[in-house]
């Protein structure tokens, strides 16, 4: 143990000495974060509305005057039909549309309830929420307000909201799980895969193996310190994402953290199957950089939707392991969602890393050619 | 016709503080070979930058076949080879396309570059190599073909950098008689290495330590002078003080 | 302390090592010596278990290097050819790291290492990657010694540091002779032979002989001459057209001859001086192992 420890200790050692990557693998996530960051606005002022008024009474009236008076909106358009909806939203200057239903006054007087519809914009998820937000605010406002005055009973609107163009409103926020993804095989498969043919290049994994080093230590010593790196990393993200986006984890983090030790694991046995592989570093570099990182960026679904891909692409994506990891942290992440919807995800991983692993252990050589 | 190919006078090279050349003056003459010896870190290979155009002087006048290292550096390059033991020939070209690269980085037309690596590979006998790759070749045969290749666009002066360390004996012979052919031809051999017994062949030795040159002559000259048997015991001698 | 007996290996059909058997002895200091290529490395890596031999069986300790590989790895020092250090990391903490990995630490050995160790003390705080060679030659001994091995095993020791270190360096392995140390070592350098107990010279994969360097420089079997000449190239054309000398071989400043069957110096000088060198000087001389090498390697051919 005190040897594995020795070890380790090297390990570290060689990681902080090696400043520039260290600044690379903390900045990168940084400033991804802050680049997305930047893109989605968090403030909205004069956003376009429209608004289908399909009751045309008094309170219709007043409400929609009332949002129309807000700082936040400017009513573009007033629309007679559902079927101009479309064409509104595809001009482009309006964010939402609301719409109040056939004798939706007499409704809310005579019921109390009457029913609203919100369609928004949800190409651009985040203000698409925002704008609906303020809006259902306003109205709650107003019912609140009259509901004193008037003294007729209760009132309630229920406004129903639904988004255009992306209904299941992809939060915007993806790029959180996308850029967890990307780092964490980089850091975990990449740098691993270096270190290990690093030492095979500069010869000292010869001595190390005419030692009584087992391959076991050898191979756990070099994945350990960039397990807990790997995992710093993920929740420097995490901390980041919260302070600059408010974005909390909806989920269970206990989960959200098991989940990534599972994905680093895999992604640590990635490293060292490529080191198997490899000769030299320059090798190992490319590997892990065609072989892990293109894919990763481009079949995992982070930017293209893996939907809307060609089967064959649809297909091969499902071999790459960050695949699964993206579907998993959107829910617990984004959605909220715990262990119920992604135990197969979960299933798939740990299925892949049994595999590597006892591919990589297999593999590791006790000698040499 | 200037008989001194290099002509260092009091050559100085500083880095910072530190002064790596201190005050060097010596000359090595035509058809020469020039033994350039000191321990790890006695300034040669500062020098031999300085020599090959690499690397500015602080004071001092160089020159090398007839041109100012500092004012003429692209002429300097133009007339000088250089072979080291390790990474002189690219080990995944064949022996033809290693001719062919330097002959092209020398600027040697291509009629030029085929007469002259036909009769080359003629006079090594390596006729049937000439397709195999270098890495392919036996090390002794490598080295042969890299100093004929170093020698290609009949350079004046030709530096080498431990010419045969790790060669089996036979081979070395070969090569050391390709070198006194090549010397014979009035070419210059500047030779550095850390292998005494090679500094034994050269015409004369220049010992440096600490940044000067402490010894400078021929090797029985200087063996008898500091009565040791071999250069590698006169080195042993003058490094320790 | 080793016995090997026919050790064969090769490499998709080229062969490294030809049906190979020696013997070393306790606390000796064994040298191979042979040219790059000649298969050292390879033997090496199969004293250190490092790689299974073809055919043939090899016990270094009593322990077999291909069964008991696990036992052995805790007692052999390996130094390889290039010196297998951490650049990024300090003298001091390369060092300790090896120290560690071999269950022990610096202060309970340093008593071996100390006369190795003291020349370096001074830069423990330098990364191993900016040290000269000589010093990167002395931290890499240091290293192999640190967990007390009684074999040492060091491939190509000497390569590319200079003469000064070298020196010091073959002192050092005399030390470590009388701690009952038993050092292997390898290097293309024959004048390096003459530092060594006993030698083997290795060619194309084959021990070619093995005894101390004095017996085999001994076994050289026939005179031989060193003549000079102020013009050497000249000098060397002119004796191989003289038809009976056998071998011409530059050695240094002088050529070393070999006659056919009859030692014919008289007429040599004269037969040079008709063709127009005057200055040559012949004399007989003792061969050296570079001599006794090129006799040996001679009917092999080329």
């Amino acid at each position: 143990m005190k040897i594995f420890i020795g070890f380790v200790k090297k390990e570290f050692l060689h990681i902080f000495r090696d400043v520039r990557t260290l600044i690379i693998l903390f900045g990168i996530p940084a400033s991804q974060i802050f680049i997305f960051g930047y893109a989605v606005s968090t403030d909205i002022q004069n956003a376009g509305i429209a608004v289908l008024d399909l009751s045309n009474d008094e309170i219709t009236t007043e409400i929609t005057s009332r949002i129309e008076s807000s700082d936040f909106f400017v009513l573009k358009e007033r629309l007679q039909s559902e079927k101009e909806i479309d064409e509104a939203f595809k001009k482009g200057v309006i964010r939402q549309v609301i719409i109040f239903e056939n004798g939706f006054g007499e409704r809310l007087q005579k019921e109390g309830v009457a029913d609203l519809l919100i369609i928004a914009d949800g190409s651009e998820p985040n203000v698409a929420n925002l704008v609906t937000g303020y809006t259902k605010s306003i109205i709650s406002t107003w019912v609140s307000e009259n509901s004193n005055i008037q003294n007729s009973g209760i009132m309630s609107i229920e406004p129903e909201v639904k988004m255009y163009y992306n209904p299941n409103l992809e939060s915007q926020f993806m790029f959180v799980p996308g850029t967890i993804t990307i780092i964490l095989v980089l850091v975990c498969a990449l740098m691993t895969s270096i270190t290990i043919t690093r030492e095979k290049e500069n010869g000292t994994m010869e001595v190390l193996l005419v030692s009584p080093l087992r391959p076991i230590h050898i191979i756990l010593g070099k994945v350990a310190p960039y397990l807990l790196l790997s995992l710093l990393v993920m929740l420097v993200i995490l901390f980041l994402s919260w302070i600059v986006f408010h974005l909390p984890v909806q989920g269970s983090m206990v989960l959200l953290l098991l989940e990534t030790i599972l994905y680093i694991v895999l992604a640590l046995s990635l490293g060292i199957m490529i080191s198997t592989l490899s000769k030299t570093t320059q090798q190992a570099m490319f590997i892990s950089l065609l072989g892990l990182m293109m894919p990763t960026i481009l079949l995992s679904g982070f930017i293209f939707p893996i939907e809307y891909m060609p089967e064959v692409y649809n297909y091969l994506s499902m071999i790459i392991p960050p695949r699964w990891f993206i579907v998993i942290l959107k829910n617990i992440l984004i959605k909220g969602t715990g262990l119920a919807f992604i135990w197969k995800e979960t299933l798939i991983l740990f299925g892949m890393t049994i595999f590597l692993i006892a591919f990589s252990v297999k593999n590791f050589k006790v000698r040499q050619q | 016709m200037n008989e001194n190919v290099v002509e260092v006078e009091n050559l100085v090279k500083k880095f910072g503080s530190f002064i790596a050349n201190d005050n060097l003056s010596f000359e090595v003459k035509r058809g020469e070979i020039f033994g350039f010896l000191g321990a790890n870190g006695a300034g040669k290979t500062t020098t031999i930058r300085i020599l090959v155009g690499l690397s500015p002087l602080t004071s001092g006048k160089v020159s090398v076949a007839g041109f100012d290292v500092t004012k003429q550096a692209e002429q300097v390059k133009k007339r000088i080879g250089y072979m080291c033991q390790k990474f002189s020939l690219y080990e995944d070209l064949t022996a033809e396309e290693n001719i062919r690269l330097y002959g092209g980085i020398y600027g040697l037309s291509k009629r030029e570059i085929l007469q002259r690596s036909d009769s080359l590979l003629n006079r090594l006998k390596f006729e049937q190599y000439r397709k195999r790759l270098i890495g392919d070749l036996p090390p002794g045969m490598r080295q042969k073909l890299a100093f004929s290749v170093a020698l290609l666009h009949n350079p004046e002066i030709v530096f080498l950098d431990e010419p045969t360390g790790g060669v089996d004996p036979f081979t070395r012979r070969q090569f050391w008689e390709m070198i006194y052919e090549t010397a014979s031809k009035g070419v210059t051999l500047f030779v550095t290495t850390h292998y005494m017994d090679e500094a034994e062949y050269c015409d004369r030795i220049s010992i440096m330590d600490e940044g000067k040159i402490v010894a400078l002559d021929t090797p029985s000259e200087l063996k008898k002078r500091y009565k040791t048997k071999t250069v590698e015991d006169l080195f042993v001698k003058i490094a320790r003080g | 302390m080793i016995k090997a007996r026919n050790i064969s290996k090769s490499y998709n059909g080229v062969t490294a090592l030809d049906s190979i058997s020696f013997d070393i002895n306790r606390a000796e200091l064994f040298g191979f010596i042979g040219p790059d290529g000649a298969g050292k490395t390879s033997l090496f890596r199969i004293i250190t278990t490092l790689l299974i031999p073809d055919s043939g069986d090899m016990q270094v300790m009593e322990y077999d290097t291909v069964k008991d590989y696990r036992e052995l790895r805790k007692r052999i020092g390996y130094m390889p050819g290039r010196f297998s250090l951490y650049a990024d990391l300090t003298v001091e903490e390369n060092l300790n790291f090896y120290a560690t990995i071999f269950g022990t630490t610096v202060k309970e050995n340093y008593h071996l290492i100390r006369d190795i160790y003291s020349h370096i003390e001074p830069f423990k705080k330098r990364q191993a990657g900016k040290l000269s060679g000589g010093m990167k030659q002395k931290l890499a001994l240091s290293c192999a010694l640190i967990h007390a091995p009684k074999l040492i095993v060091l491939d190509e020791p000497t390569t590319g540091v200079d003469a000064v270190s070298r020196t010091e360096f073959w002192e050092m392995l005399k030390k470590l002779q009388k701690e009952d140390i038993t050092i292997v070592v390898s290097t293309p350098y024959m004048d390096e032979a003459d530092r060594c107990d006993r030698i083997a010279l290795l060619q194309s994969g084959k021990i070619m002989k093995t005894d101390t360097p004095g017996a085999i420089t001994k076994s050289f079997d026939r005179n031989l001459f060193a003549v000079t000449a102020k013009n050497r190239f000249n000098l060397i054309q002119k004796l191989k057209e003289y038809s009976e000398i056998d071998t011409v071989y530059p050695f240094g400043d002088s050529i070393h001859i070999t006659f056919k069957s009859v030692d014919r110096e008289s007429e040599l000088v004269k037969h040079l001086s008709d063709s127009g060198i005057s200055d040559a000087c012949i004399t007989e001389i003792i061969p050296g192992i570079e001599d006794t090498f090129l006799n040996l390697m001679k009917p092999a051919g080329l």
